[in-house]
């Protein structure tokens, strides 16, 4: 049997006194793209700096393909498959969008300092970069600075440069925060069009109804416990997910 | 003449120190207020040597080595601490340094180490060897520039947290960066030895830092030809102004002051703007 692309088995996270995380566990498989919801301070965003390694649990296990990537840090982990668009976009502002791009193309060359001294050309990275930032709708603005594009386009660049690291499991928390509607809508039907043979997407989101629209699997957590895990139209008609974060009746 | 070798001389050493702190603070963003204690590592280490007969080329990769070694230490200790802790501990470094050096008999104590020999190929030869120093030390900065450390230090400078999210290795860059900065500031230090002929804790102070690290922020932070232009005229300008050599510090805290305020990307910021503008109306 194929192992999951990601398997968290059984994850629990201390911060202080209080307890972020107990025992949360949930399995994406190749080519999904799993909706990940919940209400405020769920620990949503703890989970997923659980998963890359910026978080260290007090318990539990994170696996890629099959591989306890738990002791792993975060830069390993990055070169192992797993990548992280954040919720905060943070640009290299001094760069254009397609350095930026590039940049994560660097593979084993940001892992040494001696390999990248030995290597100046970035044409074969930038090449790359253009293609990927076509590919998410930036194409017409490789050349431009951060500072010159919209809150829209960053967004994009943050999963384009996400991408460029050649994830096997993309993470992508809040990228529709602060988008407009149909801003929104089109990111969305952007990250619905990225998983494929290889790559699986896990979506955290607080915009419901587009997260509902494209996601086929959901995973609700709530008070740092799993609420629920399935097809959509099923997790959605369980009486506690309604409850817990829609305040339904149940 | 020997006067204007004596300068050209201490604008090679002066030159060669901005551009090594220029690599830590200017390539990799890492704030150093104690970069002296490099110098006087690599002035004291070489100056130990010469006595004992060691010719001076040969002692620059000991001198080198020394300041690269503590170098690595005060990296390490760089991983842990950002910004104006980073900047805190580093000023730690030079306040250390010069305790330590004052207690030391075999490093000459308060004294320090006089009858440093001359250089055995004479004043002009030490220029021509200071010269050649910093020429093979911009060639390597240059070469670090474009390739794709630089690349990677820029995203360093920038905002470490992505630089990692981007998949770098941020703390192997970092240590890097010191290495390179600190031998290089080793490497000015055995030419500054042998100019002066002469060291004392007091050569590789607080102030020295900050005089520093003032020709790298009024050159303009990370540009290589902004840092060479600065540190060449800051080194200068005392030495044919008597009244600049007099009031150095209230001149250079000005400069700086000026270069915050009007010029945070110093002269070779100030420089592009004019001549972007001169473009525009052309």
């Amino acid at each position: 049997m194929t192992p999951a692309r990601l398997s968290v088995n059984d994850v629990s996270v201390r911060f202080g006194g209080l307890m972020a995380l107990e025992g949360v566990g949930l399995e994406v498989g190749d080519n999904q793209l799993l909706g990940f919801i919940g209400p405020n301070g769920a620990g949503k965003t703890t989970l997923m700096r659980v998963i890359m390694g910026i978080v260290q649990p007090v318990s539990g296990q994170v696996m890629l393909d099959g591989q306890d990537i738990s002791k792993l840090n975060s830069v390993q982990r990055i070169h192992a498959g797993v990548a992280l668009g954040q919720q905060i976009v943070k640009p290299l502002r001094a760069m254009s969008l397609l350095d930026n791009v590039a940049l994560a193309f660097g593979g084993s060359k940001l892992l040494s300092p001696l390999r990248a001294l030995s290597v100046r050309s970035r044409a074969t990275e930038r090449e790359a970069a253009r293609a990927i930032l076509s590919d998410v709708g930036l194409g017409a603005v490789t050349d431009k600075l951060p500072n010159e594009v919209p809150l829209g386009y960053l967004k994009r660049l943050e999963v384009a440069r996400a991408l460029a690291l050649g994830p096997r499991l993309l993470l992508l928390d809040e990228p529709l925060a602060g988008l407009s509607k149909p801003e929104a809508g089109e990111m969305a039907d952007l990250i619905a069009g990225l998983p494929r043979p290889g790559l699986s997407v896990v979506l955290i989101e607080h915009n419901l109804p587009q997260v509902l629209r494209v996601c086929p699997h959901l995973y609700v957590q709530a008070n740092g416990r799993g609420l629920a895990f399935g097809p959509t139209d099923d997790v959605m008609a369980m009486p506690a997910v309604r409850k817990a974060y829609l305040g339904g009746e149940g | 003449m020997a006067y204007e070798i004596v300068v050209l001389t201490n604008m090679a050493i002066s030159i060669l120190f901005a551009l090594s702190l220029n690599v830590i603070t200017g390539f990799c963003g890492q704030v150093s207020l104690g970069h002296a204690a490099f110098l006087g590592i690599g002035a004291y280490t070489s100056a130990i040597l010469s006595k004992a007969g060691v010719p001076l080329v040969v002692t620059f990769i000991p001198a080198m080595g020394m300041a690269a070694l503590v170098g690595l230490v005060v990296g390490v200790a760089s991983l842990r601490v950002r910004h104006d802790f980073l900047a805190i501990t580093t000023m730690g470094v030079v306040f250390l340094f010069t305790g330590i050096v004052r207690k030391q008999d075999i490093l000459g104590g308060e004294i320090g180490i006089a009858g440093i020999p001359a250089p055995e190929f004479g004043r002009i030869g030490l220029l021509v060897t200071a010269l050649l120093c910093v020429l093979a030390y911009l060639l390597f900065v240059i070469r670090i520039r474009k390739s794709w450390a630089g690349f990677a230090f820029d995203s360093i400078a920038e905002d470490e947290d992505t630089a990692r999210l981007l998949g770098i290795h941020v703390p192997r860059f970092k240590l890097f960066a010191f290495l390179v900065g600190t031998a290089g500031a080793g490497l000015a230090g055995a030419l500054y030895a042998h100019q002066i002929r002469f060291i004392g804790p007091d050569s590789f102070g607080f102030v020295e830092s900050i005089s520093v690290l003032a020709m790298v922020i009024i050159g303009g932070i990370g540009s290589i030809w902004g840092v060479i232009l600065s540190a060449a005229l800051l080194s200068a300008l005392p030495q044919f102004f008597q009244i600049i050599d007099d009031f150095k510090l209230l001149v250079y805290g000005l400069l700086l002051f000026g270069a915050m305020r009007f010029a945070p990307d110093g002269i070779d910021g100030l420089l592009k703007r004019l001549f972007r503008r001169a473009g525009g109306t052309r």
